[in-house]
């Protein structure tokens, strides 16, 4: 089966986020104010080739850990849907 | 004595690297693409050399899809056996990707590229990089990094500090480690480190570009005298 992952790596909380912080640092120069807090990740999609979610979750969980993310600095999660 | 310098996609401090090792310093160098698989040529006396640049455009976090290329392995063998290994740069990124050196280097604070001379404070001379240096010596080199800021948490740091890995600081002229000088907002203006057993090292200024007269600056001459252990009037 195939399915499509989509990940959502983000800095840890703790850490500064540089780009975040200037992106909230400018967005009244376009006159919204109301938003505080800008933090800036990754979104990823990937398609797997897996026998059931279990497996794909497996692959991607490892893909995650040993590639797309770095746990030093920050945190991931995903969704499995099968595709269509 | 000999050195390895690893070229990956996008390094672009391996000639001056080479330049340094092979005309200044007079030891023998060669380049090592990193294709390749394994460093049959070298044994736990000699140095594999991680150079600067923007291995695989920076793709997903500096330095992550180098410390996958095919020769890593090889290093890190080579790193696991005793052998030495120096990363500069993104040299110093790949070696914490693949997990040599602990903690990662994040994007610098202010989120801009710093290319510029800074000084860097000696943290400790017990180490082979530092040995011919003194405890707090002032080195000025250069600086050119968008990703410096390097980071580790409270019980790496903690361990970093008991076991004497901690070589350089971002400093002033004084010698005063101040938030003022901590150019990229690494965590206690730390600059470069080296593993618990001391035979891996990474840091984030460029020695290669501060060692002959001709650029203006000396100073990383005394790194690479340390790790080759050279007498110290043998550079030209």
């Amino acid at each position: 089966m195939k399915f499509i992952a989509e990940i959502q790596i983000m800095p840890h909380a703790e850490l500064l986020d540089p780009q975040g912080k200037t992106v909230t640092k400018n967005l009244p120069n376009i006159g919204i104010h109301a938003i505080d807090k800008v933090r800036i990740g990754k979104h990823v999609e990937l398609e797997v080739e897996a026998a059931d979610e279990a497996e794909a979750s497996e692959i991607v969980d490892q893909a995650c850990q040993k590639l797309l993310v770095n746990t030093i600095m920050e945190k991931y999660e995903f969704t499995l849907a099968v595709l269509a | 004595m000999k050195f390895g310098v690893i070229v990956f996609p996008g390094s672009n401090c391996d000639d001056d690297m080479v330049h340094i090792i092979g005309q200044v310093f007079n030891q023998k160098v060669e380049k090592i693409w990193h294709k390749e698989t394994e460093l049959p040529n070298f044994t736990t006396e000699d140095c594999i050399i991680v150079p600067g640049g923007f291995s695989y455009g920076d793709y997903l976090r500096s330095g992550a899809i180098a410390r996958f290329s095919p020769i890593m392995n090889a290093v890190i063998e080579h790193g696991n056996n005793g052998g030495l290994i120096f990363g500069i740069c993104n040299g110093f990124q790949i070696l914490c990707e693949a997990g040599l050196l602990p903690g990662a280097l994040l994007k610098n604070n202010q989120q801009k590229y710093i290319s510029k001379n800074i000084v860097l404070r000696v943290e400790t001379n017990k180490r082979r990089l530092t040995q011919y240096c003194q405890t707090n010596d002032l080195l000025t080199m250069p600086v050119a990094h968008g990703d410096g800021r390097y980071y580790c948490d409270a019980e790496t740091l903690q361990s970093l500090k008991d076991n004497d890995q901690i070589l350089f600081r971002y400093s002033n002229s004084q010698g005063e480690t101040t938030e003022t000088e901590n150019i990229n907002g690494s965590i206690e203006n730390i600059a470069g480190i080296c593993n618990k057993a001391g035979n891996i090292f990474g840091m984030m200024p460029h020695p290669e570009r501060a060692s002959e007269q001709t650029v203006g600056l000396t100073d990383g001459q005394q790194l690479f005298m340390s790790l080759m252990e050279l007498k110290l009037e043998t550079a030209v």
